[in-house]
């Protein structure tokens, strides 16, 4: 479970520091480019022995035993194609960086399937490049179960190179020892009695769309004034000591032990920590959605990430991956499962978690969340000014 | 053997061959490097290309002067309460340890033996709201009510202290413990007072060890926090 927080902690941390990222991208460029690997685009219409994916720590259906990956294997048994599967995503700066100097010479980076997030400026920089394989949408009926809300997203309006993984929100977390219920950013960033108590998100888009939903302003258009009127918020807050820190997903173990009481926190922590003190909730404003992507790096098999990507739309599957199975002993990843079905599939297997409604958000859930302005992510004015504020 | 015989003025050299080629490696290199990225200018998606571009460096100073700022202030206080807290214990060790000696320069460097990262979590814990520590210092007024200690600048300086005291303990006490006692004597047997002893005689001469510590402790925790 600390992989997992560490993950996105990390990401945030990255995006935030832009100029970081590239003496590590420069370093794998220069450290000896990848090997001979699928040579170009394939599209054929024949599997390849193996399908070389990269995933981030801790984000598929895990045997507790064994420490195997349950729907991988399956997917061999039924296709013949070993994963060759990597969990070397840390953050999305810096996993851009490591692929960039290849990707930018025209050279393949050995990988078929890598995700990347949508609330952070590495996935859309990759399609806008031409960095991506289309889809070979006919290898991917099942693309149909594919979620409405994620049906046509800014960056990828038809969704011709990238397919969602997991979805998380972004919501605020409590407490109930130590406080009333806590539902809105209000509430958050002013009650008194959360004095020093309360921590916010470090991550830019996640911060600012609860704000600014709060405010009464559109996440999706972020305008300086918006931008500004949101700092200023924070800053306040800041200043009255109600903010304790800025955090990455690093409020998950002081919020269990009761140093916080209340924090701006992503939905699949809440889940994954399992505490029946701690509950989370979308604000009464809104709160915010972001989505890791497939999509395939130019030079993969395009056919054979198809199949997989095709494989991972079953809704059985998808059911696997989200919850895995308490009778096998297999762990699932309890983020939200992009997949229309699989929760009628986990129901036969994992009632419990196929009813944790962080985990299967109710419609209503998801229609109050946001996702938030691409381009505000893309503006280093923006981007300068949140690392001040954090860090101040 | 021949050849190094009739140049022996190369010797030096050769014996430092090795040391100078893995510095030009490990760090000329990698510091070259940065330095040439740092004159770069460009943005993500199109791209940097080398321009001189100092500006940079004007820019970097002018968003983050305050973080500059602060990490001197940190460090600074950091190096002056480990030298106050260190040079008895290292004065104490060097002039009264005995046989002990060995002993306590261990349960100094003890606390190394365990990562850094490790170190500061268990402190995390120990400095817990609900922890004894905060709970003490609350109940003796010493802590506002609602106080904390955790996520504030004093837990940050602390904690710098604490995590490079060993770095400013160990080369004041290699100073310390290479004074010649006489000179102290000698000092006493011509009426200085131990005080004056002491600023006359073993201030001076565990100076070295105090500009070592001074640096060595200034420079890792100026670069720990930002």
């Amino acid at each position: 479970m600390t992989d997992v927080l560490t993950r996105r902690q990390l990401l945030h941390r990255a995006a935030a520091g832009g100029t970081v990222l590239t003496l590590p991208g420069l370093l794998a460029a220069c450290g000896g480019s990848t090997k001979e690997s699928g040579s170009g685009s394939t599209s054929s219409h024949k599997l390849a022995k193996t399908l070389r994916f990269s995933n981030w720590t801790l984000y598929i259906d895990t045997n507790n035993k064994t420490h195997s990956h349950p729907s991988l294997q399956q997917f061999q048994q039924k296709y013949g194609t070993t994963v060759d599967y990597t969990e070397d995503i840390n953050d999305n700066a810096g996993y851009f960086g490591k692929i960039q100097g290849p990707l930018s010479r025209g050279q393949s980076i050995g990988r078929d399937i890598i995700v990347l997030t949508d609330n952070d400026r590495y996935l859309s920089l990759m399609i806008k490049k031409g960095w991506t394989e289309k889809l070979d949408k006919s290898a991917i009926p099942n693309m149909k179960n594919l979620l409405g809300v994620q049906q046509h997203p800014g960056f990828d309006p038809n969704r011709d190179y990238s397919l969602p993984w997991q979805s998380g929100m972004t919501g605020i977390a409590y407490n109930d020892k130590l406080t009333d219920p806590i539902l809105s950013v209000d509430d958050l960033l002013s009650n008194p009695k959360l004095k020093g108590k309360v921590t916010v998100l470090n991550s830019m888009g996640d911060a600012l769309s609860l704000v600014m939903l709060s405010n009464g302003d559109d996440p999706a258009k972020v305008t300086d004034q918006s931008f500004n009127n949101a700092i200023k918020r924070i800053e306040a807050a800041v200043h009255s000591k109600q903010i304790r820190q800025f955090t990455g997903n690093d409020y998950a173990p002081p919020l269990a032990k009761g140093d916080l009481a209340a924090a701006m926190s992503w939905s699949g922590d809440i889940a994954q920590i399992g505490n029946p003190h701690i509950h989370w909730n979308v604000p009464k404003d809104g709160g915010a959605l972001w989505t890791d992507n497939m999509i395939i790096p130019k030079g993969g098999d395009v056919y054979t990430a198809s199949v997989f990507m095709n494989y991972v739309y079953d809704p059985k599957v998808a059911a696997e991956i989200e919850g895995g199975n308490p009778k096998t002993g297999d762990t699932g990843v309890y983020y939200i499962s992009p997949v229309s079905g699989a929760r009628q599939e986990l129901l036969k297997v994992n009632p419990a978690i196929a009813k944790n409604t962080l985990i299967f958000p109710t419609k209503k859930m998801l229609s109050t969340v946001h996702l938030f302005d691409n381009n505000a992510l893309n503006n280093e004015k923006y981007l300068t000014a949140w690392q001040n504020l954090i860090s101040g | 053997m021949g050849y190094l015989h009739r140049h022996r003025q190369l010797t030096p050299y050769l014996l430092l061959a090795p040391g100078v080629l893995w510095l030009a490696v490990f760090f000329l290199v990698p510091l070259g490097f940065l330095a040439y990225q740092s004159l770069q200018s460009g943005n993500i998606d199109f791209g940097y290309a080398f321009t001189w571009a100092w500006g940079n460096y004007w820019n970097a100073i002018r968003d983050y002067r305050g973080h500059f700022i602060r990490s001197l202030e940190y460090a600074g206080i950091a190096t002056l309460l480990a030298l106050v807290l260190s040079y008895p214990v290292a004065y104490w060790i060097a002039f009264r340890g005995g046989r002990w000696k060995n002993l306590l320069l261990l349960l100094i460097v003890a606390p190394f033996f365990v990562t850094y990262l490790i170190r500061t979590l268990a402190w995390e814990t120990i400095l817990s709201d609900h922890g004894v520590v905060v709970n003490t210092l609350q109940h003796l007024h010493i802590l506002a009510p609602g106080g904390r200690v955790l996520a504030t600048s004093t837990a940050v300086v602390t904690g710098i202290t604490y995590n490079f005291l060993p770095f400013m303990a160990l080369p004041l006490y290699v100073s310390l413990e290479q004074i010649d006692h006489t000179l102290i004597e000698a000092a006493q047997d011509l009426y200085a007072s131990k005080w004056k002893a002491f600023l006359r005689v073993t201030l001076p001469l565990s100076l070295p060890g105090l500009v070592a510590g001074t640096l060595l402790t200034m420079s890792s925790s100026r670069s720990s926090w930002s």
